[in-house]
């Protein structure tokens, strides 16, 4: 079996986000870009499934679509510990188009579980995942918090509002994982980063596909109020302001 | 044309969020000119159903099949891909919860339709049809066109007020073909948490840092949640160290949720925290140091340590209820 785990760059989460000039995109100077978080834990998992024998997993593959100055992000995740690398060669137009560009190079391999986080923490869309699976036309796992793999068959756990359901579909999947797919992200460790310099990446060019959508403009969060303090030798003053200023009690 | 909103139910009920949605998708088809069909998918009486037309539904129509009890995402997206066409729904409204994360790109593909996702406010314009969302985590909004022919919004729970305007709506049966064969989740197992308010839904939380210094200090702030009718969470590092459960984690990596009040105790303020609850109406901070980040995202603060605190907000609740 075979694991694919789909990833994108972000800036750090500690990033303080400045819009740049006409509002129409992000000032990016001085940005560190990171693998988004979920996709950090999403590949954390696939490597312990692979590291362990009798998952039957043989490889790692992380795919990433991306102009060639995304590279670093891409071999930092195979410093961490993937096998190989695909990258597809284009500036992401939005979600339906990178979704479109995954299918497309998932369809020229052969893999059973495609591995998604189920946000990216710049655009917060939460849409690839269930996107790659419908253009494959294959079963979708949403807030997956746990892969295991009993007698040879994988195991999800999902989040539904108010609980937890711990379900099997058929390979080829896709899984949408968030939170508690693993715990720690892994780390590239020296003999990691020597390794992943020689690790193959396959470039794929783009096919053509119209985003739906479109971002016109970036806006800054309203600012919020200056903070009332109340005094600490008297915090039911606090209670009284919840409920007679705010009303929110 | 109309606004199609999918009303997702819990043993058979809606809830505020359902209502929230189907006020939303009032108010977006009042700017199209155009009438509301809310779809249910499962068992639901009629009199539930009805609900949904105190807040703006004209149509009601309800999906039951046996297939259907179990969320398969493909089987359910068919069934919503259907009925939006049948009812030739230019707009499909569906929750950002974990249901609508599921369900909504895969409508897009099926549909060809551009998705708004986590979208907090009516769209800016219809024409051309521009949404407001979040975006870096909260750090930014982003105004995004859609520009396909369907439109999908998931609405961010909380972040649209009821709006009633009853009228009779119509109740109808929608048929629906599912195969069996075609159901490929199976589900083995199901852990439901029962009888506790749900993060997501609370209207209040009470929320835990590192700031409270050992798991065993949570009396208080549990007591004060419970005072306030009010859900609990937690700060990563809590729900890292075992403290409390990984369901109460908040922040980037964890539950983004948007209470009226969201009462941050012993938090200091990171980022990645205020990324999960910036979207609050109302932020309070407890914390012992003055320069703590929370403090410039709270609007009521009390500098001063959590455990002489805390008992005192309980007894102050205590005295007005008496
Ligand atoms: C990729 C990434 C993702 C992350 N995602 C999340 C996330 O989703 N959610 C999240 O919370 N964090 C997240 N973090 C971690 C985040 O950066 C912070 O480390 C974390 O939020 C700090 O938690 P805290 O406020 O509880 O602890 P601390 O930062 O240690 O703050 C404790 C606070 O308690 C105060 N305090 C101490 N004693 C008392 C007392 N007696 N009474 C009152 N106050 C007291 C202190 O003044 C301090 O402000 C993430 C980090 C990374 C790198």
């Amino acid at each position: 079996m075979k694991i694919l785990v789909c990833i994108s760059n972000v800036p750090d989460t500690t990033t303080k986000i400045k819009i740049a000039e006409g509002n129409a995109s992000i000032d990016t100077a001085g940005i560190q870009w990171v693998i988004n978080p979920w996709d950090e834990l999403s590949l954390t998992r696939a490597l312990e499934l692979r590291d362990d024998q009798s998952t039957g997993i043989k490889s790692v593959t992380v795919a990433h679509v991306g102009p060639a100055i995304s590279e670093p992000t891409i071999r930092k995740a195979l410093a961490i510990g993937a096998d190989d690398a695909i990258r597809v060669n284009a500036e992401s137009a939005d979600a339906y188009f990178v979704a479109e560009q995954l299918a497309e190079a998932i369809k020229k391999e052969q893999f059973d579980i495609i591995m998604c986080g189920i946000e990216s923490s710049d655009y917060n869309g939460s849409v690839v995942g269930g996107m790659v699976a419908e253009f494959l036309g294959i079963p979708s796992v949403s807030a997956a918090s746990a892969i295991n793999f009993e007698g040879g068959v994988p195991v999800i756990t999902r989040d539904i509002d108010g609980g937890k359901e711990i379900i099997n579909v058929p390979v080829p999947f896709v899984a949408i994982v968030q939170k508690g797919i693993a715990k720690e992200p892994r780390i590239a460790a020296m003999r990691g980063i020597m390794m992943a310099r020689t690790k193959p990446i396959k470039t794929l060019e783009p096919v053509a596909i119209e985003p739906l959508t479109q971002i016109v403009s970036f806006e800054k969060p309203a600012p919020r109020s200056a903070c009332k303090f109340v005094d600490a030798a008297n915090p039911g003053q606090l209670i009284d302001l919840l409920r007679n200023e705010a009303k929110v009690i | 044309m109309s606004v199609l909103v999918y009303t997702e139910n819990w043993d058979g009920k809606f809830k505020k969020l359902s209502f929230e949605l189907v006020s939303y998708a009032s108010a977006v088809a009042k700017m199209l000119n155009t009438s509301v069909t809310a779809l249910s998918i499962g068992n639901v009486g009629d009199d539930e159903l009805k609900k949904l037309g105190n807040y703006g539904a004209q149509k009601i129509l309800s999906a039951h099949n046996d297939q259907l009890a179990v969320l398969d995402n493909q089987a359910y997206t068919s069934v919503i891909a259907e009925i939006a066409g049948k009812e030739n729904a230019s707009v499909v409204i569906i929750s950002n919860n974990n249901t609508g994360k599921a369900l909504a790109p895969r409508l897009s593909v099926r549909l060809k339709a551009g998705v708004g996702s986590g979208v907090s406010k009516l769209p800016l314009s219809t024409d051309p049809f521009t949404v407001y969302k979040r975006a870096y985590s909260g750090n930014a909004f982003a105004h995004v066109v859609i520009k396909s022919g369907i439109k999908i919004l998931t609405l961010a729970q909380n972040s649209f007020d009821l709006l009633e305007t009853p009228n009779n709506a119509v109740l109808e049966k929608a048929e629906v073909k599912v195969d069996a064969s075609f159901i490929k989740t199976k589900v083995k197992d199901v852990n439901k948490q029962t009888g506790k308010i749900l993060l997501t839904d609370a209207d209040i939380v009470v929320s835990g840092g590192r700031g409270m210094k050992s798991p065993d200090n949570w009396g208080p702030l549990v007591e004060l949640a419970d005072a306030l009718g009010a859900a609990t969470a937690c700060s990563r590092p809590v729900s890292d160290e075992g403290w409390r459960t990984h369901e109460e984690h908040t922040g980037q990596t964890g539950k983004i949720i948007a209470p009226n009040l969201y009462i941050a105790v012993g938090i200091s303020g990171a980022t990645q925290h205020l990324a999960g609850v910036s979207s609050s109406k109302y932020i309070v901070a407890i914390n012992t140091d003055k320069d703590a980040p929370i403090f410039e995202a709270a609007q009521y603060g009390i500098v001063g340590d959590a455990m002489k605190i805390l008992p005192q907000l309980v007894m102050a609740l205590k005295e007005i209820k008496k």
